[in-house]
C-alpha cells in the first residue's frame, strides 16, 4: 500500500503509567475492511480510542498518519471533521440533549469545519429519515435524548445511525455486534454495508465471527497483550471461532 | 474551678431584634386608613411577633448558612408607594415577561398591584383573580384565609415580616371542577428606587377547588441592578383531586436579596407540582413546606438554581406527610460557577399516619469552578414503618465520557460543554409541564450558555 488512509507505526499507548497497546502497527487503505479480534483487556478499545482522540490514554511512543496528517495531534472534533467515526462499545447516555438536535449540531459543526455549507432544518430532517429508514430505527427513538434510557441493543444501532448521518472516511465500530439480537444484526450489518465504498476504510472489532458473515473483512487480526500476534485473511475468523486464541503466541493466551 | 465556668455559657443569639427604622416604617402603615379591621389586626399581630423575636442570624439552626439578620439590619429598606408615571413606563416594558403567553396576568410593582399593567379581563372560564386587597372591598372573606399557612407565630419570623409590611398580593381561585389551560401569570417587577434600597413584600393566596385543574406562574423581576429587597408569602390549598401547577421564577437583578416562603396544603387524591427556579439575586433563601394533607396526594419539588459569581441561594424545603398514600417526588439541580454558594436542606417528614407514603428526594449540582461551594444536608424523619423513603445528593463536574462522546461527532469542545451544562439545566424544565414558560426558560438557558438560539422545531433537549 503505496498511501494508506491510515497508517499506525509502532504505537504505544499507557493508562495510568500502565502500558496497554506495546507497539501496533497497522495499515488501513480506502476501501478495505479490517476485523480486529483478540480476547478480553488486549487493547482493542483503547486502540479505538486512541484513534477518536480519548485524551485518558497516553501515548507513549510511535505514530498514526491518517490521510496524510498527524492523526495524534489533532483534537477529537478535528478527528471528527476528518472523517474519523467511533461507533462506542459503550454509548454514552446524555440527558437533556435531543438525539436529532445533537446529531445536527454535530454535522453542521463537522461540515462548518470542512468549509461546506451547512444543512438547514428541511434538509437535515429527509436525510435523516432516509437514514432512519436504512437502520429501520424508530422516530421515537430519536426524538428522545442522546441514548437515554435507550436498551443496549438500541444504543448500538443509534450508533450506526450517526455513522449512517456523519458518512466517515474512517469509521471503526467498537463490538457493534454485542447487545443486537440477530434480527438487529442482519439490519446494522445492512447498514454498515450500505455504507461501504472504495473511499471509505472500517475498522471492525468483534469478539464473534458471526458478524463477519453480514461484514465481510478484507483482513483481519488478532490483537493479544497489546500487540498484533496474527492477521489473516476472512479464514482467520473461523479458525479463531474453532479454535480460540490458545493456540496463537503463549503471550496471548496468557491474558 | 470557679463557680462562673460551671454557669453555661449564655445561648447564642438565635434572631435579633429589628432596627428601629422598621418600626418607623411599620407605624406608617398602621396609621394607613381604609384597612379593614381583619387586616389591620393581623399586621399588629405579625409586627409584634417580629419585634419581639426578630431576624433570624446564622446562629439559628435553620439559617446557617444564610444569616439574613446581617443583610436586614445592614440597612433600613424603603417601603416605595405606588409607582409614579415615571416608575410605570419603566415598568411597562419588562412587564409582559410572557406578553406572547396572552393569558391573564396579574402585575404588581414594589408590591403594589398595578391594573395598567395586568390582564384580567375575560379570564377563563372558572377562573377568579384580583389583588387581594381589592377583593376585600367586594365583600371577600379571603384575608380572614391569610396565615392560615403562613403562620406569624412560626419560626420563620420572615413570614410576619411580609404580613406586617404586604403592600397588597394576588388571588387566584379555581372554581370546582374548572380546567384551564391558560397558564394565569404574577409578575412582581421592583424599582430598586434611588439611593435608599426598596422593600416589596409580595403575597399570594391561590385557591385550587376540588378536582380542579391550573396553572399559576409567579415572576420576580427587577427593573434596573439597583440593590432591593423582595420578601415573598405565597400560600396554596389545593382541594380534593385538583391538580396545580405552580412555578416560581426569580430572575431579580444580582445586586438583590429574596427571600420567599411557599406554604401549601393538599387534600386527598391531590397533585401539586411546585417549581422553584432561581437565576437572580446576590442573595436567595426559599422555603417551601408542603403537607399531603389528605389520604393519596401527590407533590412534586423541582427545583432549579443557577449561581455564578458572588450569589448565594439557599434553598429549605419540609415535606410534610400526614396521610397514607402520600408520594412525594423532589428533585433539586443547582450549577454553580465562580465562587457561588448553595445550600439545600430538605426534610422529609413521615407522620405515624402516613402508612405507604413514597417519597424520593435528591439534589444534584453541577460544579463549573474550583471556587463554588454547595451544601445539601437531607433531614429524613421517619414515624411510620411501611414507607419507601429514598434520597441521595450529589457534586460532580462535567462527565467526561460525555464529553468525549460529543467531540468524537464533531462538536467542539467549548460547544460541547455548554451543551451539557445547557442539557443538565433542560432536565429540570423538563419537569414543567409544556407550556409557554417552559419554552422561554429552554430558549434563554440554550442562549446562556451556547450563546446560539435554539433550532426551531428541533427540540434541543429531547422528549
Ligand atoms: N481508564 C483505565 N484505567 C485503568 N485501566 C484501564 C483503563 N482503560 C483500560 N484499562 C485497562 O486496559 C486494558 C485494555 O482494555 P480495553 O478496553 O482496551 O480492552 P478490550 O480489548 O477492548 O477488551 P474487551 O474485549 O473486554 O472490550 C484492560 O486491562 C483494562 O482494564
Ligand atoms: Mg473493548
Amino acid at each position: 500500500m503505496a498511501n494508506p488512509l491510515l497508517k499506525i507505526e509502532d504505537l504505544h499507548a499507557a493508562v495510568q503509567g500502565k502500558e496497554i497497546l506495546r507497539g501496533i502497527d497497522l495499515a488501513v487503505g480506502a476501501g478495505e475492511v479490517h476485523a480486529i479480534m483478540g480476547p478480553n483487556g488486549s487493547g482493542k478499545s483503547t486502540l479505538a480510542g486512541v484513534l477518536a482522540g480519548r485524551d485518558s490514554y497516553e501515548v507513549t511512543a510511535g505514530r498514526v498518519t491518517y490521510a496524510g496528517q498527524d492523526l495524534l495531534e489533532m483534537a477529537p472534533e478535528d478527528r471528527a471533521s476528518a472523517g474519523v467515526f467511533l461507533a462506542f462499545q459503550y454509548p454514552v447516555e446524555i440527558p437533556g440533549v435531543g438525539n436529532l438536535y445533537f446529531l445536527r449540531a454535530a454535522l453542521n459543526a463537522q461540515r462548518r469545519q470542512r468549509g461546506e455549507e451547512e444543512l438547514d432544518a428541511a434538509d437535515f430532517l429527509q436525510l435523516a429519515k432516509k437514514r432512519m429508514k436504512l437502520l429501520e430505527m424508530d422516530d421515537t427513538l430519536t426524538r428522545r435524548a442522546v441514548n437515554e434510557g435507550f436498551s443496549g441493543g438500541e444504543k448500538k444501532r443509534n450508533e450506526i445511525f450517526q455513522m449512517a448521518m456523519l458518512e466517515p472516511k474512517l469509521a471503526i465500530l467498537d463490538e457493534t455486534d454485542s447487545g443486537l439480537d440477530i434480527d438487529a444484526l442482519k439490519v446494522v450489518a445492512q447498514g454498515v454495508n450500505a455504507l461501504r465504498d472504495a473511499q471509505r476504510a472500517m475498522l471492525v472489532i468483534t469478539h464473534y465471527q458471526r458478524l463477519l458473515n453480514y461484514i465481510v473483512p478484507d483482513y483481519v487480526h488478532v490483537l493479544a497483550a497489546g500487540r498484533i500476534v496474527k492477521s489473516g485473511g476472512k479464514e482467520l475468523a473461523l479458525e479463531l471461532e474453532e479454535k480460540g486464541y490458545g493456540w496463537l503466541e503463549p503471550e496471548a493466551a496468557a491474558v | 474551678m470557679s463557680a462562673a465556668t460551671l454557669t453555661a455559657p449564655p445561648a447564642p443569639a438565635v434572631y435579633t431584634v429589628p432596627d428601629a427604622a422598621y418600626e418607623r416604617a411599620f407605624a406608617a402603615i398602621a396609621a394607613r386608613s381604609g384597612e379593614p379591621a381583619v387586616l389591620r389586626q393581623l399586621r399588629r399581630s405579625a409586627f409584634a411577633q417580629l419585634q419581639q423575636r426578630g431576624f433570624p442570624t446564622s446562629k439559628h439552626e435553620e439559617y446557617r448558612q444564610t444569616n439574613l439578620a446581617a443583610v436586614l439590619q445592614r440597612s433600613a429598606f424603603a417601603l416605595p408607594e405606588r409607582p409614579g408615571a415615571a416608575a410605570l413606563r419603566a415598568a411597562e416594558r419588562a412587564a409582559h415577561p410572557g406578553a406572547a403567553f396572552g393569558g391573564p396576568q396579574l402585575t404588581f410593582v414594589d408590591g403594589h398591584f398595578t391594573p395598567e399593567l395586568s390582564r384580567l379581563k375575560s379570564l377563563p372560564a372558572g377562573v377568579r383573580a384580583g389583588a387581594l386587597l381589592a377583593a376585600n372591598d367586594a365583600g371577600d372573606d379571603r384575608l380572614a384565609r391569610l396565615g392560615e399557612l403562613a403562620d406569624i407565630g412560626g419560626e420563620n419570623t420572615l413570614v410576619a415580616f411580609n404580613t406586617a409590611f404586604f403592600s397588597d398580593g394576588a388571588w387566584v381561585e379555581i372554581a370546582p371542577g374548572a380546567q384551564v389551560d391558560a397558564q394565569i401569570e404574577i409578575v412582581h417587577l421592583a424599582t430598586g428606587g434611588a439611593g435608599v434600597p426598596t422593600m416589596a413584600h409580595p403575597r399570594q393566596l391561590i385557591l385550587a377547588g376540588r378536582g380542579s385543574r391550573a396553572k399559576v406562574v409567579e415572576t420576580y423581576l427587577s427593573l434596573n441592578g439597583a440593590a432591593h429587597l423582595t420578601n415573598a408569602v405565597t400560600e396554596i390549598f389545593v382541594a380534593e383531586n385538583a391538580e396545580l401547577e405552580h412555578a416560581r421564577l426569580q430572575q431579580e437583578n444580582t445586586a438583590a436579596c429574596h427571600i420567599s416562603a411557599v406554604h401549601s396544603r393538599q387534600a386527598a387524591d391531590s397533585r401539586l407540582r411546585l417549581h422553584a427556579l432561581t437565576f437572580g439575586g446576590a442573595l436567595t433563601r426559599n422555603d417551601v413546606v408542603t403537607v399531603l394533607h389528605g389520604p393519596g396526594a401527590e407533590a412534586l419539588l423541582n427545583g432549579l438554581y443557577v449561581a455564578e459569581g458572588r450569589q448565594h441561594v439557599d434553598n429549605h424545603t419540609v415535606l410534610d406527610h400526614a396521610e397514607p398514600r402520600g408520594a412525594s417526588r423532589e428533585y433539586y439541580r443547582g450549577i454553580l460557577d465562580g465562587q457561588a454558594t448553595t445550600a439545600f436542606r430538605g426534610r422529609i417528614l413521615v407522620r405515624p399516619d402516613a402508612q405507604h407514603t413514597d417519597a424520593v428526594q435528591s439534589d444534584k449540582n453541577l460544579l463549573l469552578s474550583s471556587d463554588c461551594t454547595a451544601n445539601a444536608d437531607p433531614q429524613l424523619e421517619i414515624r411510620a414503618d411501611d414507607v419507601r423513603c429514598t434520597h441521595g445528593a450529589t457534586f460532580g463536574q462535567i462527565d467526561e465520557e460525555a464529553l468525549f462522546y460529543l467531540r468524537s461527532r464533531g462538536v467542539g469542545a467549548e460547544m460541547a460543554r455548554h451543551l451539557l451544562i445547557f442539557a443538565f439545566a433542560a432536565e429540570a424544565l423538563g419537569r414543567l409541564n409544556p407550556s409557554p414558560l417552559r419554552t422561554r426558560l429552554e430558549t434563554e438557558l440554550f442562549s446562556r450558555w451556547t450563546g446560539l438560539t435554539p433550532p426551531e422545531g428541533a427540540e434541543a433537549s429531547g422528549g
